[in-house]
């Protein structure tokens, strides 16, 4: 298993410590794990992206240029990520911001509206986290156990109403499944 | 072996010179290594150490200067252009003969260049950088893990051998986060053998102790770096440190250090799987350079290709280990950009096939300025613009 991954999105929507968190899951399933940030300059409001590798051997490049998944959380990130896709990739869309559509046909993808369901869910802060729940469930790189279980680590200071919360709005992405 | 922890390059290598018994650290900011700084400034202080952010590159190795002459385990971290500033510094400390450690969180050059990784001061790390006859031990991880791990051996090479030694990362390394585990335990710096050359309040029980990097009387300093020889010999001989992939059979041995060197394996990987008999030879000691297993090696494969993130660095050593027995080729990745796996297996293939894909080659390079504007004739060359 080799899973290889992009999360993009506004700075403050989480995508970096989302994909902290989904290092962290892999490192509990004793997985070999890679994450990078980008931290070139940066406007306030700008684009942040990770990458994020989870896989069974050794991880060679922590830098994904061919993700076999992006997340993306916002309109600026569809048009960056959709293009360095593998083919047969996994493009998880933030149906909640972005109302652009992927142009690729050789790709599978999943239409996340993350806002809405993370205030159905209880709170809007979440909706990276629901990203985080159809990742899993569509790929199967780590269970939502792994994930809740590396908030714990992530987030030391997490009260467990926080954790029930964003366990909650894991599970209520991984039902969403790719078209 | 301990539980991994997922760790942060630089904050792994913070936490590993704390391990290793360091208690000074002296820095300036600069992406990107801050986390070094950042996280020392607040463990320091909780292992009962000292952290100063100085007020320039300058001050913190010359900070570092003091504290290494009273034989404290002491460091200093910096990116590229900060690590340039160190350089008067560091050619102090080694004329002194203090045990040091200097981390060098390589990025683009030259002059300030960019943030992100790369590998353009290996000829600075390697071959002094600043002025003298001197060498630094020089140490290149390429995972987190190894980050974490070799302040530990710096120091100690350090204080074996009375030299400066050096980790030279990139900002790849640095930024990256993977599972950490340190195969050591924390070191209390009280439990290591004393130094006693060292700096310090003298009770009378010891004669006169100096600290200094120069001789002035005639004969004074040849004698002083000749006896250092004796111990650059002994590094050259002893030290040396590598690691070997598939080498066996290879007909290409692509030789990589640090970052590089992940990308380099995960070709290796991809040629193996299609039956091309590709290896990976890593230098894991910059200086004391691996020449002489190079030198073996090159006995058996029928060519090399060096893989940087540079114009061709440590491909001077290279081709001086292999003295021109086999082809050395380079594949370049100059500019701070990351190297490509598939470049480098399609690299290792043109090598093999006697193509120029991928493979950097300054005649090439020259000719095509030829055929653009460089020519005499060429009018713009004529008015001194080079394009």
């Amino acid at each position: 298993m080799y899973q290889g991954v992009r999360i993009a999105g506004f700075g403050g929507q989480g995508v970096v410590s989302a994909g902290v968190l989904l290092a962290q899951a892999g490192l509990v399933e004793d997985k070999a794990v890679s994450w990078f940030p980008s931290y070139g300059p940066e406007m306030r409001g700008g684009t942040a992206n990770c990458s994020v590798v989870i896989s069974d051997t050794e991880v060679a490049t922590p830098v994904v240029c061919a993700p076999d998944t992006a997340i993306v959380m916002n309109e600026p990130s569809l048009p960056k990520f959709e293009p360095m896709l593998k083919s047969g990739g996994l493009l998880i869309i933030n149906s909640s911001l972005i109302k652009s559509k992927p142009t690729r046909t050789d790709i599978k993808v999943i239409y996340v509206p993350c806002n809405e369901i993370a205030e159905e869910v209880g709170s809007l802060r979440t909706s990276t986290m629901v990203a985080l729940g159809a990742f899993a469930g569509n790929t199967g790189a780590v269970s939502l156990d792994a994930i809740e279980n590396a908030m714990k680590k992530v987030f030391k200071r997490a009260k467990p109403e926080m954790i029930a919360l964003n366990r909650k709005a894991l599970e209520a992405g991984a039902k969403l499944k790719a078209e | 072996m301990a539980e991994k922890v997922l760790m942060k390059g630089n904050e792994a290598l913070a936490e590993g010179a704390i391990r290793a018994g360091c208690r000074f650290f002296a820095g300036y900011p600069i992406t990107p290594q801050n986390e070094v700084p950042e996280y020392m400034s607040w463990r320091q202080e909780e292992v009962g150490g000292a952290f100063v952010q100085a007020e320039s590159e300058v001050a913190a190795i010359n900070m570092i200067y003091g504290a290494a002459s009273t034989g404290t385990r002491a460091m200093t971290s910096s990116s590229s252009p900060g690590v340039s500033l160190k350089q008067e510094g560091i050619s102090y400390m080694a004329g002194a003969d203090l045990p040091c450690l200097i981390v060098n969180v390589m990025r683009g050059g030259p002059g300030l260049g960019n943030i992100a990784g790369a590998q353009g001061d290996y000829i600075q790390a390697t071959r002094g950088g600043g002025n003298g006859d001197y060498r630094l031990i020089v140490l290149a991880p390429n995972s987190v893990e190894e980050l974490g791990n070799f302040p530990k051996m710096a120091f100690e090479l350090a204080e074996k051998y009375r030299i400066p030694a050096m980790i030279l990362a990139d900002g790849i390394l640095g930024q990256m986060m993977e599972g950490m585990s340190y195969n050591f335990d924390p070191i209390d710096p009280k439990t290591l053998p004393a130094k006693p050359w060292a700096l310090g309040i003298n009770d009378g029980s010891r004669g006169k102790n100096m600290v200094s990097s120069y001789g002035l009387a005639e004969g004074e300093l040849e004698k002083m770096i000749l006896k250092r020889a004796e111990r650059y010999a002994l590094i050259e001989r002893d030290e040396v440190r590598y690691e070997e992939r598939f080498t066996e059979d290879a007909d290409v041995i692509i030789v990589a250090y640090g970052i590089s060197s992940r990308a380099a394996m995960a070709a290796v990987n991809a040629l193996r799987s299609e039956g091309v008999k590709a290896g990976l030879f890593r230098p894991i000691t910059l200086w004391p350079f691996p020449s002489k297993r190079i030198a073996e090696l090159a006995q058996s494969c029928k060519a090399m290709l060096c893989a940087e993130m540079s114009l061709g660095q440590m491909i001077i050593d290279v081709k001086l280990a292999t003295a021109g027995k086999i082809p050395v080729h380079l594949y370049a990745k100059p500019g701070a950009f990351f190297p490509v796996a598939e470049e480098i297996a399609v690299a290792v293939k043109s090598v093999l096939n006697g193509k120029k894909d991928f493979l950097f080659n300054l005649a090439d390079l020259a000719e095509k300025a030829d055929n653009t504007c460089h020519k005499p004739e060429n009018k713009i060359c004529k008015e001194g613009t080079l394009l």
